[in-house]
């Protein structure tokens, strides 16, 4: 499969779905991580357990969901549970291997910003908020993070850390008391980036076909490093690609009929 | 014992101004039609309480009808922002609006406090998050076993709950299924509730673990088809997805929003109106 047939929002979702192993436990967010999630479900990861907030547990959805509580993820969820089983049970009980997650703001240690621009008291844009990051970050074993690159999103300093990363970096996560290891991979359109052993720093590790390193430092708000065994990230695969399409067409051909109950 | 009554007397009987009051459903079964009906009476300076905001309560700020609310996720879900919400945070209109922000797990923990009478809620999270920070509301507790630090924070009461489900029998016991969100939790927190249905029947046929809230733990239960629509009803209607991204529009500006709240709302008599206000506009679209 050449560059040319490929769009990089294309290029991140495989990156990021490739990071998924088969079988593992995935808390997914709806948006780019659970497109990413779905990917690797319909490919490499037939054994993926889907676990929304919503309640549904191992949730094999045909078409994309446009929201967090979609009928298709009940309907072909093992189970459903209720919100405070989800937390509780679940994603507290530790039984979640990786959360997955979108991010308005990033910042060098991973942190992660979908609260407020600006003072919290009197916000310039006021976004979403916590949803259930700020748990998810935490208590799942690891966590991806899927974000487009751009100076707005990769800032120099968050303005509020919704959901903490590694915090100021080196082992500040783990005085904080949280045992867990926090995002271990921030997917974007142009890059991999992994934290940097002991400075837990965000790093580049693989740079996607087209992109160069003159364009995410400039769409990076601090100094960006590379790592020194920096690679070309692998383009998708014939397959990867037929797959993601697919599953883009059939989701917008359906898109405003909705789904979740017998036609009306 | 729950009465059987229209949404109009169950609102004007059981919602007062200033009341707490949380209305809730994750995605499915929103309780949209109980929410215009409070934008219709003209309920005022009520401390909302819901996880996710969504499109009901962007209408109710956006009516004036919120003094306060507490929230965990404010957005239009797969579409953006919340633009009236948004407006009432940023520039306090049309009243200022105070905000009690939490985190999902948080607010979900406690509704089950608040459910089981407690006065708060223990979790672990909020580690690391600026949440903690702005928020008096949460707090830290010691295990007093371990001496472990965990998250507090206070249980969920509101003075009434409402909700939508699919079925209630004549004696007013209710059955819901599908995501089911945090909606027993919230009616069992709660002082008053409201249920609004899509169908009466002679027998639920529930089986024996079904999510079943019996006659006697609610005041009103009202008989409201398609009480849920723009969101859906599982096994009775899908999402309307596409009214989702149309409101994203209607809801930008304050005039279009203040046109569409009063032709919608303001001016139809109940939900089977507005309905039928929705339909016709949508077939003239369709004619042109």
């Amino acid at each position: 499969m050449s560059l040319a047939q490929c769009t990089s929002q294309e290029m991140m979702t495989v990156a990021a779905a490739r990071t998924l192993r088969d079988g593992q436990v995935c808390f997914v967010g709806i948006g780019l991580p659970s497109t990413a999630a779905n990917l690797a479900r319909l490919t490499h990861a037939p054994n993926i357990v889907l676990l929304y907030e919503s309640g549904p547990i191992g949730a094999k959805p045909p078409l994309l969901p446009l929201s967090i509580g979609d009928g298709s993820l009940a309907e072909t969820a093992d189970t459903v549970v209720s919100t405070p089983e989800i937390f509780r049970y679940w994603l507290q009980g530790g039984r979640v291997d990786v959360g997955f997650l979108g991010a308005a703001q990033i910042d060098r240690y991973a942190n992660i910003n979908t609260t407020v621009v600006g003072d919290y008291r009197k916000p310039k844009v006021r976004l979403p908020g916590a949803g259930g990051a700020p748990e998810i970050s935490v208590l799942a074993k690891e966590v991806r993070i899927i974000v487009a690159h751009s100076e707005r999103a990769f800032v120099e300093k968050l303005d509020f850390i919704t959901s903490a990363g590694f915090l100021q970096g080196g082992d500040a996560r783990r005085r904080a008391g949280i045992p867990s290891k926090g995002p271990t991979a921030v997917v974007t359109d142009l890059c991999i980036l992994r934290p940097e052993a002991e400075t837990n720093e965000l790093i580049v590790h693989s740079i996607h076909p087209g992109a160069t390193r003159e364009v995410i430092r400039q769409k990076t708000g601090w100094p960006l490093r590379f790592s020194a065994t920096c690679e070309e990230t692998a383009p998708p695969t014939a397959h990867e690609l037929e797959v993601l399409r697919d599953l883009h067409a059939r989701t917008a051909t359906a898109s405003g009929s909705g789904t979740g109950g017998r036609a009306a | 014992m729950a009465q059987w009554m229209t949404l109009s007397e169950a609102v004007s009987s059981l919602v007062h101004d200033g009341d707490c009051v949380a209305l809730e459903g994750f995605t499915h079964l929103i309780p949209f039609a109980a929410g215009h009906e409070l934008i219709r009476q003209g309920r005022r300076r009520l401390s909302l309480i819901r996880m996710t905001p969504d499109l009901i309560y962007d209408q109710m700020i956006g009516a004036g009808c919120a003094a306060k609310l507490t929230f965990s996720w404010g957005g239009n879900p797969g579409v953006g922002s919340l633009h009236r919400f948004r407006d009432a945070v940023e520039h306090d209109w049309p009243n200022p609006l105070e905000i009690e922000e939490r985190s999902h797990s948080d607010l979900a923990n406690a509704y089950v406090a608040g459910a089981a009478n407690l006065p708060f809620a223990v979790l672990r999270g909020y580690a690391g998050s600026d949440l903690a920070r702005v928020s008096k509301h949460i707090r830290t507790i010691q295990c007093p076993f371990s001496g472990e630090e965990l998250a507090a924070t206070p249980a969920v009461r509101p003075d009434v709950a409402i909700i939508h489900a699919q079925k209630a029998d004549r004696a007013g016991n209710v059955h819901l299924w599908g995501i089911l969100g945090v909606q027993k939790e919230a009616v069992l927190a709660a002082r008053r509730s409201i249920v609004t249905v899509e169908e009466c029947v002679d027998a639920l046929n529930a089986p024996s673990n079904a999510c079943v809230l019996p006659s006697w733990v609610i005041d009103a239960v009202c008989l409201v088809p398609n009480g849920a629509t723009p969101s859906y009803a599982h096994g009775y209607y899908s999402r309307d997805n596409a009214f989702y991204r149309r409101w994203d529009a209607i809801s930008r500006d304050r005039e279009s929003f203040r046109i569409w709240m009063k032709r919608h709302v303001l001016d139809t008599a109940d939900f089977s109106e507005y309905l039928r206000v929705q339909s016709g506009l949508i077939q003239q679209v369709a004619m042109q």
